[in-house]
């Protein structure tokens, strides 16, 4: 067996020395000697959350399914651990070589929400890679960021050689040849970078420069040479039926937060709310077939060993192929008591039947997300769920014997007023008493229906209908909270009821960086060398230490908050092509202001521009 | 039926505690495609017992878990299964079949036997293998252990069955068998806790690298104890 990075005294200081050891099941060891490319894919977060990402387990696969490349996997030592290896000087490793990931050739950092940030610069430092891209040499691995926070990266231009806009599966194999030949041919760093500028969906910040304007705004952004493309248009895997997917992937030893195995059954989603990023930026919607999931959901089972396998997609419900696939799933795992999960399911009577077949119905609660308290607002935001729906779907239920219900709302959405958030506590009584109604006294469980009301602030993000909008002050979110609080004590029903709210501050935080420019990237430099990480944790986070860093750095938050955009201004992501057209998407941005309704794409197709992919659900037969 | 599975523990996989390796034969059953049983209800569960938790460091050469299985096609096709679903470090040593009605793992642990290196560059400045049986010879050996309540004092002498050392210098190894079962469990640290200080030095945190060799159950004895191996209480099949 392979040494162990940290000697028996480290691991038996830190908490769950399972998390620096590696050697799970389906990891994979290959012999560095017959390699050409070596890869170190990091989740910049604890072992625990970076397992649970299913896009490092495709990419994983896929990368060490090339027997020229060896692929091994990185994640943010904790606490206790960063702390001792500064003391010690123990340069970062990799999992399954156990070797540090100063020496590998690229260093892929996925980016899936804006609060790990700060935790970038702890894998670059604690990897001994300096934090400037401009300060790495041949010595040093390429580091190349990919994700849906990759669609403005600008904040983290700096620390990054390479950003890949779109999905992993197209391009790699292009770029680790390119990689092959510049270093066969003894070219420069800078030369290699400059030829990768030059692949689809690569975009190498050093070519481009950024002019702003007197109020702080993008004046431009060009390429510094010829042959640098003006705009990046994303990778797009179309045939998501025949591509790299894991078919034996990694098993941890200790509890994960998605410790499953986990179908992602499509990519994209017809709805068109217009709050919601991912809704957009993986257009156009592509469904698995049938049979590559059940091919797929009994390898990966065999496989694994695990006890439990989830369907993974934006909206469940609108896969046409569901009621076949979950035949499959409890005809597949029911003699073999693995338990079947099915989140995003809209409430109705198919999924109430599915759901009662495969999970403890007394045990398991019921989520529905109407987002919005007043149909009104519901209609801005495209969401189209009406009161109907939740009432009829929540009946349902009640007679099929659920008692709990999860209801997600947002606070600070665009035009939103008291009335609307008021709806709020009303929709959740109104829900309270349907059980009531249904349910007669003697056959009520646990007595009481439980309903949890939970509201998080509205973020404006890149590449929405709403990246124009101006986004709430902690006060505002804060008093539009206390509203809601109110407003479900005052109902009838209010025993029923238990709210929770989302802190302010990071929600801040998160919109200053969902989007921000490259001027921010000296704040979260700033934040870090004053010792923020894992800024997700709250028992971490130091929102002083981030104001303190924004004062230090001149940057004011309120510039990328609260500021509303004017329609004509330059964004700094509106260099990259997400598929659909701004034109789009500032049409959907004026139909929300007059509170009008976008049908989904099955129904009427809204003109965004993803057909220009040719496939897709833009070219589905109308049945 | 019930089966009795014989497991090492080694290498990177000391560091896998015990709630994690109860899981990690979870998946490795399901993968091996073994048929085990399950108990009723709505979470049902594979029915499967370990006989004792290993502490997180030490490494083994005799753990065991107990197993009810419907169906096997022999013990050498079981072995030969869960051993393709195991990683480096937990190695499959030996599957018997327990009659029925046999006391489960748990319950019928009794003893165990450790043997105890010091750690390079931890060794105590004496020739502690000498003194050790010098130190058994004691006709009490008292210890102070934590309660809920503060602290009592303890007598280990009656819960230790043996102990002796073999080789030389850094070669050296403490050996032990203790009592090991669920009301009477001593751990190895504590004794060699109370061997040094008897001889005026402390022990260091991580000064020591312990591995549980075997576990026994008591055969029965009406002169002090017989203890056998937990695998000897089964038979091949």
């Amino acid at each position: 067996m392979g040494k162990l990075a940290l000697k028996d005294e480290i691991l038996l200081r830190v908490e769950k020395p399972a998390r620096y050891i590696g050697n799970e099941v389906n990891a994979v060891v290959k012999d560095k000697e017959n390699v050409s490319v070596r890869v170190a894919m990091c989740f910049p977060d604890v072992y625990e959350i970076g397992m649970s990402h299913l896009g490092i387990q495709i990419l994983y696969d896929m990368f060490n399914q090339f027997e020229d490349v060896w692929c091994e996997r990185v994640y943010s030592p904790w606490v206790d651990l960063d702390k001792i290896m500064r003391e010690e000087n123990i340069p970062l490793f990799a999992l399954e070589s156990q070797e540090p990931v100063k020496d590998m050739d690229f260093l892929a950092i996925t980016l899936q929400y804006e609060m790990c940030y700060t935790n970038i610069l702890q894998i670059l430092d604690l990897s001994h890679i300096p934090l400037h891209a401009k300060d790495r040499s041949w010595e040093h691995p390429i580091v190349i960021g990919g994700g849906p926070c990759a669609y403005n990266p600008e904040p983290i231009a700096e620390f990054f050689d390479i950003f890949y806009i779109g999905e992993g599966e197209t391009r790699y194999r292009e770029l680790l040849d390119l990689y092959k030949e510049c270093k066969k041919n003894g070219a420069s760093r800078t030369e290699f970078l400059e030829k990768a500028a030059k692949l689809p969906g690569m975009y190498v910040p050093m070519f481009y420069q950024v002019e702003y304007k007197e109020d702080g705004t993008v004046l431009s952004m060009e390429p510094v040479q010829e042959g640098i493309p003006r705009t990046i248009l994303k990778e797009v895997e179309m045939d998501v039926s025949n591509t790299f997917y894991p078919e034996k992937p990694v098993v941890p030893f200790i509890k994960v937060t998605q410790d499953r195995v986990v179908l992602e059954i499509q990519r994209g989603c017809i709805r068109g709310c217009r709050f919601c990023q991912a809704g957009q930026i993986y257009r156009p919607v592509r469904e698995r077939s049938l049979d590559m999931l059940k091919k797929y959901a009994v390898k990966m089972l065999e496989s694994t060993g695990q006890e439990e396998i989830s369907l993974s997609s934006l909206s469940s419900s609108d896969y046409s192929k569901l009621p076949e696939l979950i035949d499959f799933l409890i005809q597949e795992c029911s003699g073999k008591k693995i338990n079947i999960s099915l989140p995003s399911l809209r409430i109705d009577a198919f999924s109430l039947d599915v759901m009662s077949k495969v999970q403890d119905v007394k045990k398991s609660s019921l989520t529905f997300a109407p987002e919005a308290g007043s149909q009104r607002l519901r209609n801005v935001i495209n969401k189209g769920l009406t009161k109907e729906d939740i009432l009829k779907g929540a009946a349902l239920a009640f007679e099929g014997g659920w008692t709990r219900v999860k209801l997600y709302f947002m606070l600070g959405l665009p035009t939103e007023n008291e009335e609307d958030i008021r709806g709020i506590g009303e929709l959740s009584n109104q829900i309270a008493a349907v059980f009531y109604e249904t349910v007669p006294k003697e056959k009520r469980v646990n007595g009481k229906v439980q309903i949890v009301a939970s509201t998080s602030f509205f973020i404006p993000k890149p590449f929405t209908p709403f990246q124009w909008a101006a986004m709430c002050t902690k006060e505002e979110f804060l008093e539009k909270a206390y509203i809601t609080r109110a407003s479900i004590k005052e109902q009838l029903n209010q025993k029923s009821i238990k709210y929770n709210w989302h802190e302010a501050d990071i929600s801040v935080l998160e919109g200053v960086f969902a989007r921000g420019d490259r001027k921010i990237a000296k704040v979260i430099e700033q934040a870090y060398r004053r010792g923020c990480i894992f800024d997700a944790w709250s028992e971490y986070f130091k929102n002083d230490i981030w104001m303190e860093a924004f004062e230090e750095c001149d940057i004011d938050i309120t510039f990328y908050t609260t500021r509303k955009r004017g329609m004509d201004e330059i964004f700094p992501w509106d260099f990259i092509d997400c598929g659909v057209s701004k034109d789009f998407l500032k049409r959907e941005w004026e139909k929300a202001l007059t509170e009008t309704v976008s049908p989904n794409c099955r129904s009427a197709c809204q003109g965004c521009g993803a057909n220009r992919f040719g496939g897709g659900i833009c070219f589905e037969k109308m049945v | 039926m019930k089966v009795r599975i014989k497991f090492a523990k080694s290498g990177a996989m000391r560091f896998i505690g015990h709630l994690d390796v109860m899981r990690f034969f979870q998946k490795a059953i399901r993968r091996a495609g073994i048929d085990v049983a399950y108990s009723e209800g709505f979470s049902p569960h594979q029915i499967m017992s370990f006989a004792a938790p290993l502490g997180v460091g030490l490494s083994s050469n005799g753990e065991y878990l107990d197993l009810e299985v419907k169906s096997h096609n022999g013990s050498e096709d079981m072995k030969r299964r869960l051993e393709e679903a195991m990683v480096e470090g937990i190695k499959v040593l030996h599957i018997t079949m327990l009659e029925d009605g046999t006391k489960n793992a748990m319950a019928s642990v009794a003893a165990a036997e450790y043997s105890v290196k010091f750690r390079e560059g931890y060794a105590p400045d004496f020739d502690w293998p000498g003194r050790l049986a010098e130190f058994y010879q004691m006709p009490s050996i008292l210890v102070k252990k934590k309660t809920k309540k503060g602290e009592t004092e303890l007598d280990l002498k009656s819960s230790i069955y043996r102990l002796w050392a073999s080789g030389e210098g850094k070669d050296a190894i403490a050996h032990m068998v203790v009592n090991a079962s669920s009301s009477g469990n001593i751990k190895p640290g504590l004794v060699m806790e109370a061997f040094l200080k008897n001889n005026g030095e402390e022990l260091q945190e991580f000064a020591l690298e312990i591995t549980r060799e075997e576990t026994f159950t008591e055969a029965g004895a009406e002169d002090g104890h017989h203890f056998i191996p937990l695998d000897a209480v089964g038979k091949e099949f």
